[in-house]
């Protein structure tokens, strides 16, 4: 019963490895009721705004918003915005992945060359990579080279921990028996440590995914290349509240798009892996 | 014998690469020609002229009151609604695709839109880091109560705990290691807000000052203040960790009783 109920919950979807049952029983009455929480949040959002509660100079009414939504999805400049920064979060994040997951192997699978990138490594990780923005702008300019590079930088530790972490899970009895079968070094890397790794690797995917959506935006708004970041600011700036709020609205869901693209690549990837197996 | 002699390897092994990054770094850009490289001495000297004297006070301390403001109104908020969240399951599904939505936003997106609604002052910034950082501790908070221990809920029940004294003997101890899990995602959203928005709007704050140093192509200056944000990322990193080993130290007692 407990557990039914928190595997239904939004908030432990994240956890990975628990079977979604619930879903599966009762998908109606839960997606009913999540959808009646969706139109009461608007309601509430239009009541507000149109009896004057809410101040209408800065707050638009929730059907004028949706209603900007609707003209902007037919302007090219609106999907211009979109790809570039797509664009940047995914060539940052491909970056990221290659050199993390590299490094990550080497250091998970040996000690010498963890320790010999140790200091290194924990000093730059809790670097904010927002502090590099402006010598982004300096080095790269207004273009998308920013935002890959910054996106780079905020991703690439995050694939490194998990990646390595994933590593020394890895079961050492099934290394020595394919050992043991003279399996050589980059067969074992194929066949029996990058499998093992993959659920390590998928969830660093995950998170990476909207750092990389967040960092691209705010590189985005400071620096001012093209992307949802910078027209978000040139609405505000023009004081085009409407469009603002439009445009806030289509980087939200963006993001939704993001986190549930990656959560189907987790199913995908790992699908074999214990933890998603049914009733296991 | 040998794990002694692998144990002095290792060592080596972290200082002496360690050493050659640095001397690389150095190296490098004391011979560059690229104006945006400067050499290494130059930017410690301008980090200490800078932040050990004249922008602390100006700069340095404004922008820690509102990191400090929003974080902690974050966790208040967050927590109390993770617990409104997590006691009804009702509730929690009504909300879910809102507050997914919502928590899907990229952070930096919302700058434009607190800019509308509170200026470019603190209190647009306090707002900020507090909407934003509240999301990761609501939903670990929801979830944990969602996840409370049968046993431990029945338990409760039998001995007829309720009300306060259940929150407080029951339900916080057993959310928080699940709290603090969403207060450590927070604490980098808040970093990177408030240095967003004061590079955004402000007048004042380490943001504005390293973004002011760019765009007047002091480099040095720049690379302090970087240097300065990366030194609080550090600090902010470790002195969470402290404070999460001390708080939870029953927690990891209990698990190794088991």
């Amino acid at each position: 019963m407990n557990i039914n109920a928190s595997a239904a919950d939004p908030a432990s979807r994240s956890t990975r490895g628990r079977p979604r049952r619930a879903w599966v029983r009762r998908p109606s009455s839960d997606a009913l009721l999540g959808l009646l929480g969706v139109v009461c949040a608007l309601g509430l959002w239009e009541l507000l705004t149109r009896t004057g509660i809410l101040p209408r100079d800065y707050v638009p009414a929730a059907t004028s918003i949706i209603g900007e939504l609707v003209d902007l999805l037919p302007s090219g400049e609106f999907w211009r915005a979109v790809g570039a920064t797509l664009l940047g979060a995914v060539v940052g994040l491909a970056l990221a992945s290659v050199v993390g997951i590299a490094v990550g192997m080497a250091a998970g699978s040996s000690e010498i060359v963890w320790r010999s990138l140790r200091p290194t490594v924990e000093f730059l990780r809790p670097v904010p990579a927002v502090a590099l923005v402006p010598a982004s702008a300096l080095m790269f300019g207004q273009s998308v080279r920013s935002d890959v590079f910054l996106v780079a930088f905020g991703t690439v530790f995050i694939m490194f921990v998990q990646t390595m972490y994933g590593v020394r899970e890895v079961d050492r009895v099934a290394v020595d028996t394919g050992r043991s079968y003279h399996l050589t070094r980059v067969q074992r890397v194929r066949w029996i440590i990058l499998p093992s790794t993959m659920p390590h690797i998928v969830t660093g995917l995950q998170i990476s995914g909207s750092v990389a959506l967040i960092v691209a935006v705010t590189a985005e708004l400071v620096i001012g290349n093209e992307g949802l970041g910078h027209s978000i600011a040139l609405a505000q700036s023009a004081g085009q509240l409407t469009s603002m709020y439009a445009l806030i609205a289509a980087s939200g869901l963006l993001g939704v798009a993001v986190f549930v693209g990656l959560g189907r690549l987790e199913r995908h990837f790992v699908a074999w892996h214990q933890s998603q197996r049914r009733g296991a | 014998m040998t794990m002694a002699r692998s144990r002095w390897v290792l060592a080596a092994c972290e200082v002496g690469v360690t050493a050659l990054v640095i001397a690389g770094v150095w190296l490098y850009t004391a011979n560059t020609t690229s104006y945006v490289l400067t050499p290494l001495p130059d930017i410690v000297t301008a980090f200490r002229e800078t932040w050990l004297f004249g922008a602390f006070t100006s700069d340095f301390v404004p922008s820690m009151i509102r990191l400090v403001l929003g974080y902690a109104l974050s966790v208040v908020v967050g927590v109390a609604l993770g617990f409104a969240l997590g006691s009804f399951r009702t509730v929690r599904v009504a909300t879910q695709p809102v507050v997914t939505f919502v928590r899907s936003i990229p952070a930096a997106a919302l700058v434009p839109l607190a800019i509308v609604l509170f200026g470019i002052g603190t209190s647009m910034k306090v707002f900020l880091i507090a909407f934003v950082c509240a999301w990761p501790i609501v939903l670990n908070t929801a979830a944990a109560l969602a996840e409370l221990d049968a046993t431990v809920a029945a338990t409760a029940r039998s001995y007829g705990i309720s009300g306060l004294d259940r929150v407080r003997f029951v339900v916080l101890p057993a959310a928080s290691p699940r709290i603090f899990a969403g207060m450590r995602t927070s604490i980098s959203l808040a970093v990177l807000l408030l240095v967003t928005s004061e590079m955004f709007a402000s007048t004042n704050g380490v943001g504005y000052w390293i973004i002011q140093a760019q765009q007047s192509f002091d480099v040095s200056e720049m690379w302090g203040g970087i240097l300065l944000l990366g030194i609080l990322g550090y600090v902010l990193n470790w002195t969470f960790g402290l404070v999460e080993r001390r708080v939870l130290r029953w927690h990891d007692g209990l698990h190794r009783l088991r």
